[in-house]
């Protein structure tokens, strides 16, 4: 690109760059550690009942087995039940508020099938693979419930909806205008949206290395909060949560599969002070379908009505979502309905369905990918309806303010990202009329989508610390699942500190350092980034309050208002050359190092303003007529995300999302035999991922936003918004090529020919 | 995975010996296969007894055709000059298969005894007639997309997962066998088995019998110029077939002097269709011919509850990749 | 070495040889399926197996299962974590490793079966300080986010660009038969690293990374 926003900052290649295209970035499962011992989870085989016995002879017996643990011989831990109130017991900060934690290993009851019901533990990973195999169990079974349709009649509604002020709140039923206007509408469109399971399938497997020495506990664990799996072992293991050390540096992907602390830290834990030994246990890729959970199945009714002009006047929409015996998982899958377009009537209804499975876990882009699916697929109908182009009809439902909370937004820019997302992609050359382009035997087809994710932003503490030799560093607890949070807080922190980049280094992963938000729902810039600024900004106004009052300085009897902070040297305003470094202070002060740790929290922005990201999503995709084999030539997608930290790794950030999206909206789906209750392709040959065949041309751009309403950065989050109207503006597109409306998802070539 | 004893052999009989007295001893080649299945517990193998330095990586000419060495590479195969000059039905199937990464491990003999990817079969919690005879099967009623919709049994309604003996199999392929009582040759259509009532038998292998060559037969270079490997599958790439073709045709002044078509994806052996041959062999060139090849082809064909489409996606795929081929077997 | 193959090998025969006679004498009784037979048989001790390796230049000899495979003998036992598992099962490509020179899975090789092989690892790429220009174009073109299959994406594109320079062909290549040079579309690039999954999603990266390598025409050897 020529001419670059101003918005965005100067692209900044990788700070982890060298570490990970050399192999020398060690990830959970990767620290050497003396005398260690592997452990191999024993998986459940039956969805429902309980376990009648469980015979671990022939497993203790194998050569190189140090033992195995079961609830038979497991310590009773502390699990506790969530509460819906005041009094909420924290002891998983993303788990669901009603319902409680998996109690692994506590009790003979079996809530799905793949649950964890024992861990052996020998010398050798090979050892242990093997032995694992060798524990014998049977059951007692009952009735399991896989299929949410199955069940559907069961539907209840969530009692995280019965809340005020939750952050779950929008589960409740909502109903704003007359809520008979879709019966009056002059055009409707109401169809019913299918989702399957979706699995995140990051390539790191969930790994721990735990280790006791006395009491005090240290884990190297794939997580996305280095605090919240801290928490949560203190809580189980009823110890201090100083005396809980978690590591977590790099992260090899996660996408939410590891925001909360699963059964595998837990059961480390266990057979690590069972052993007296470290403990590494990492799961096979089959177990990453139960051991975490998963984009839950969903159904939904998406009603429309608009007037013939093309004004929406009716929005319902009713979705029914899983989730587990032992937890009420919702996500934000109706939120999105209720703001993105502006209909003065709008009706949602959240229903839960308990099956046999792990609890459902966000999965990228949550909530709103699979609303959106079903919203702007509606959108599309209802515009064909209408004969009005797609994006003009949604050009004429722009919601100015919120029309939900009645809010003005904090900044919105999708009209902008409409302009030019179509202007780029071209869409003028788009046909209303399905099957009107051919390329030889394909069939071409555009579709487009909006886009939306919320804005937000949790308390974090950072610590800036400048050296003697002018060198800084920024810490936190927070680890980096692969969007560049090493980078990019070095970038804040330069900026904030007033030092050449290459002056500063980040700290990350580390549960010793400040405590971090989570890396999840696209607020760890937002929210750590404000706290490295923030303790930036302290740490040098420490170094210049040694100066203030010193006779040495040339700085001397200066205010804060007549300095300037530059390149690692603190200078008046009024006369550059009076100043001197960080340096030169710190030596002269005999200061090895000055520090600011700073807990950095929301204020009242969201009562004032309402606060989103939003994306304008744009599709050509090839269908082979007769095949049904497709292709995606080329996907476009416009963003408006206020201040970009790092454009490189952002844009990065968005297309990575796009090759997600267009898994979920073409290959991506865990099958259940509900027979069994058991998923049958629980691996990555018939769960399909995108491979890089099917990836054609990306493009991603962010337009000019500025928002100092949001947070002191000015930075909205982008790690979910790229995904967030992939599969509408694909499924959209496929309808265009083919004339075929596909509202179940994946669109599998079978459902094409 | 269970512990097996291992054993390096030097020649093939030696390897041979060592197989031949154990029932649950078996040759490992490249692993690509046997190692998965040994990882799920599928396979159980006391004893593995390694051939990789038997000399059996020659890719020669023979009688007139090629003699592909069981132990050359499928990389090394597909990319062979001689291959690719006169079976480029067979370059392009192997090349269509699995991975690079997959493909330079992965023997030609070691293709033609992959195992089933059916679901139920990797799955030891699962019911299986092929893996555990007499437990079930538990595809026919549950979910079976990637099943067999051709020459199955109600035992089992597994596929044969390989692309490359796909192409063997149109191009009438001869397996050299060394056994214990020594050498014989197997037709390419009589060493893999339907299931019938024994659906844990893959091939007519005998138990100790070491594939050392695929024979190429002269006369199926006669389709060099007028042949395709057509895929298709759920991603561009690295996935197993849904349903995959190979089709060779002999073409003389706009007629149809010979043809042959195999099927992949739609049963337990790939499928030859001699129907469809019989209607392509002296026809025209031309799309109703074609069209007439793919509805005898799938005369028989039975779908179960998931993959119902196979059958039409089946015939026409037959139809493109006989138009492909007609072509000049290029497919840009 | 030769002298020590036929020790094991003479051991091994013995004692399989043994088990096999009582899990023949087991199936003639009639009693129960072959599985439950061959459970009774007494356990086969994996006997460890004299293994030499060469990995990234310094010699290895080892004593090893049979069942390592090559991947967890790199991570749990030569501290060599740079090779990563994704699957273990070869449906992945993060396990990818340069075996005398050609790209294989890892995970799916026996470590037992490489006697032998000089291996490099994504360690062995780089000359001291330099990295290999793959490594560098990775981080230039951003190859990657999360950098777990970024091992794999990178020693398999080494292997893939010394493939293009020996002509060989792939699936999208538009005519096998045609002998010489390939040129190296983006859609070649796409077929040939499609046995190694980005779940980040950085293959527009990864593709545009190896485009300038090839095209600079910068030495793709290790």
């Amino acid at each position: 690109m020529s001419e670059r926003p101003a918005n965005v900052g100067k692209p900044v290649s990788r700070v982890d760059g060298p570490l990970k295209v050399t192999g020398r970035a060690r990830y959970s499962a990767e620290f050497k550690t003396e005398n260690i011992a592997h452990g191999m989870l024993v998986m459940s085989t039956i969805a429902s009942g309980r376990i009648k016995s469980i015979d671990t002879k022939a497993a203790e017996r194998a050569p190189g087995v140090l033992g195995v643990i079961t609830h038979l011989n497991a310590p009773r831990l502390n699990f506790p039940e969530r509460t819906v109130g005041p009094n909420r017991v924290v002891d998983d900060q993303v788990g669901p508020w009603v319902g409680r934690s998996l109690p692994v290993l506590q009790s003979d009851t079996i809530y799905f099938n793949g649950q964890p019901i024992g861990i052996v533990v020998s010398e050798t990973l090979e050892q242990a693979e093997y032995a694992a195999t060798l524990v014998e169990v049977t059951y007692e079974e009952r009735p399991h419930a896989t299929s949410l349709e199955a069940e559907i009649s069961r539907a209840f509604p969530p009692q995280e909806g019965l809340m005020k002020n939750s952050p779950f709140g929008r589960v409740a039923d909502y109903s704003r205008g007359d809520p008979e206007a879709l019966s009056k509408a002059e055009v409707t469109s109401d169809q019913t949206y299918t989702i399957p399971i979706e699995h995140h399938n990051p390539l790191e497997l969930l790994s721990t290395i735990a280790q006791w020495t006395g009491n005090k506990l240290t884990v190297h664990d794939k997580t996305q909060w280095v605090p919240n799996t801290q928490d949560h072992l203190a809580m189980v293991f009823n110890i201090p949560v100083a005396d809980v050390h978690v590591i977590s540096q790099f992260v090899g992907g996660a996408f939410g599969s590891a925001l909360r602390p699963w059964s595998h830290p837990v059961v480390a834990a266990i057979a690590a002070r069972a052993f007296r030994r470290p403990v590494k246990l990492v799961a096979m890729r089959k177990q990453m379908f139960t051991s975490h959970g998963h984009r839950p199945y969903t159904v939904q009714r998406v009603a429309l009505g608009a007037s013939k002009d093309g004004k929406l006047t009716a929005i319902v929409h009713e979705g029914y979502g899983q989730t587990s015996l032992y937890e009420e998982n919702t996500e934000a899958l109706l939120d999105a309905t209720r703001f993105l377009y502006a209909s003065p009537n709008c009706i949602t209804k959240y229903r839960l369905v308990r099956g046999n499975i792990q609890t459902p876990i966000y999965m990228r882009a949550p909530g709103e990918s699979s609303g959106v699916f079903a919203l702007d697929s509606a959108m599309d109908e209802l515009a064909y309806k209408l004969k009005i182009d797609p994006l003009e009809f949604r050009i004429r439902n722009h919601s100015d303010k919120d029309p939900e909370s009645g809010l003005p937004w904090s900044s919105k820019s999708l009209l902008e990202c409409y302009r030019q997302g179509a202007e780029r992609f071209g869409w003028s050359r788009r046909k209303m009329e399905p099957r009107s382009l051919r390329d030889g035997r394909y069939l071409v087809g555009m579709g487009m989508s909006s886009g939306t994710y919320p804005t937000l932003r949790t308390p974090a503490s950072a610590r800036a610390r400048i050296f003697e030799d002018g060198t800084a560093v920024v810490q936190s607890s927070a680890s980096d699942i692969g969007p560049g949070t090493w980078t990019t807080m070095k970038i804040v922190g330069a900026e904030a500190l007033a030092l050449n980049l290459d002056r500063v280094r980040s700290e990350l992963g580390d549960s010793t350092l400040p405590r971090s938000g989570v890396q999840g729902n696209s607020m760890l810039t937002a929210s750590l980034g404000s706290a490295v600024l923030e303790a930036g900004h302290a740490a040098r106004a420490k170094v210049f309050e040694l100066v203030r009052n010193d006779a040495r300085s040339p700085l001397n009897g200066a205010t804060a208002d007549q300095v300037v902070f530059a390149d690692g040297r603190i200078s008046l305003k009024s006369d550059p050359s009076r100043g001197e470094t960080y340096a030169d202070i710190l030596r002269r002060h005999n200061l090895d190092s000055i520090e600011a740790t700073v807990d950095s929290s929301p204020g009242d922005e969201l009562s004032k303003y309402s606060m989103h990201v939003f994306v304008a999503q744009f599709a050509e995709v090839h269908i082979d007529e007769e095949l049904g084999v497709w292709r995606v030539a080329r996907f476009v997608t416009g963003c408006g995300a206020g201040r970009i930290i790092n454009e490189r790794t952002a844009t990065t950030q968005l297309t990575g999302a796009v090759v997600g999206g267009i898994g979920q909206a073409f290959t991506e789906e865990t099958v259940m035999d509900h027979r069994m209750g058991r998923i049958v392709n629980a691996n990555l040959a018939e769960y399909h991922v995108p491979v890089n065949a099917d990836i054609h041309n990306l493009e991603a751009f962010f337009v000019e936003e500025v928002d100092d309403k949001i947070n002191p950065l000015g930075a909205k989050g982008i790690g979910e918004i790229g995904y967030v109207g992939v599969s509408s503006a694909i499924a959209n597109a496929v309808f265009n090529a083919t004339g075929k409306r596909i509202r179940k998802l994946p669109i599998t070539l079978d459902k094409l020919i | 995975m269970k512990p097996f004893a291992f054993t390096r052999a030097s020649n093939s009989q030696t390897a041979i010996q060592a197989v031949i007295k154990d029932q649950a001893a078996k040759f490992i080649a490249g692993g690509t296969n046997l190692v998965d299945l040994m990882k799920e517990d599928v396979e159980q193998p006391n004893h593995l007894v390694d051939i990789n330095r038997l000399a059996l990586t020659r890719i020669e000419e023979h009688n007139g055709g090629l003699r592909l060495g069981a132990l050359a590479r499928n990389s090394d195969t597909a990319n062979h000059r001689l291959v690719r000059e006169r079976f480029p039905l067979v370059s392009q199937a192997i090349l269509s298969g699995a991975s690079a990464q997959l493909r330079n491990a992965a023997t030609n003999g070691g293709n033609l005894m992959q195992r089933t990817r059916c679901y139920y079969f990797y799955d030891v919690a699962m019911p299986c007639n092929k893996r555990q005879p007499g437990s079930g099967c538990g595809a026919l009623e549950g979910f079976n997309r990637m099943h067999a919709i051709l020459g199955a049994s109600t035992q089992c309604i597994a596929v044969h997962p390989s692309d490359m003996c796909v192409a063997l199999m149109a191009l009438d392929a001869v397996i050299q066998v060394e056994g214990p009582e020594g050498s014989r040759s197997i037709p390419f259509a009589e060493f893999h088995r339907l299931p019938g009532d024994t659906p844990q038998l893959d091939t007519n292998l005998k138990h100790g019998e070491l594939i050392t060559a695929i024979d190429l037969p002269a006369a199926a270079s006669a389709f060099s110029a007028h042949s395709y490997y057509l895929k298709i599958r759920d991603r561009a790439s690295y996935a197993f077939a849904l349903v995959s073709i190979a089709a060779a045709l002999e073409v003389q002044n706009g007629t149809i002097k010979q043809a042959r078509l195999a099927l992949g994806g739609v049963a337990h052996k790939p499928w030859r269709a001699p129907e469809a041959e019989a209607v392509l062999n002296g026809a025209p060139l031309n799309q109703e011919t074609f069209r007439r090849a793919a509805t005898a082809a799938l005369k028989k064909a039975q779908g179960y509850k998931y993959n119902s489409f196979k059958v039409e996606l089946g015939r026409r795929g037959i139809v493109r990749a006989l138009t492909i081929a007609a072509g000049e077997g290029r497919t840009a | 070495m030769e002298d020590l193959r036929r020790r094991d090998f003479l051991k091994q025969t013995a004692l399989v040889g043994g088990g096999v006679i009582l899990g023949q004498q087991l199936l003639t009784d009639g009693s129960g399926t072959l599985k439950q037979a061959l459970a009774l048989v007494p356990e086969i001790t994996a006997e460890k197996i004299a293994v030499r390796l060469r990995v990234n230049g310094a010699n290895y000899g080892l004593r090893l299962d049979p069942r390592v495979s090559l991947l967890n003998l790199l991570r749990e036992q030569l501290d060599l974590t740079g090779t990563k598992k994704g699957c273990d099962h070869g449906q992945c490509g993060a396990c990818t490793v340069l075996v005398d020179g050609r790209r294989i899975n890892s995970c799916l090789a026996l470590a037992v079966t490489y006697d032998g092989a000089e291996i490099t690892t994504i360690e062995g790429l780089a000359k001291g300080d330099q990295l290999h220009p793959l490594q560098s174009a990775f981080i230039e073109h951003e190859g990657f986010q999360c950098g777990y299959c970024t091992s794999g994406q990178i020693c398999s594109a080494v292997a893939m660009l010394q493939e293009v320079e020996q002509g060989t062909v792939s699936h999208v290549t538009a005519d096998v038969r045609r002998q010489g040079p390939v040129e190296l579309t983006d859609d070649e690039i796409r077929e040939r690293m499609s046995g190694n999954v980005c779940r980040c999603g950085a293959y527009p990266g990864i593709v545009s990374a190896i485009r300038e390598v090839s095209a600079a025409g910068r030495s793709s050897s290790i």
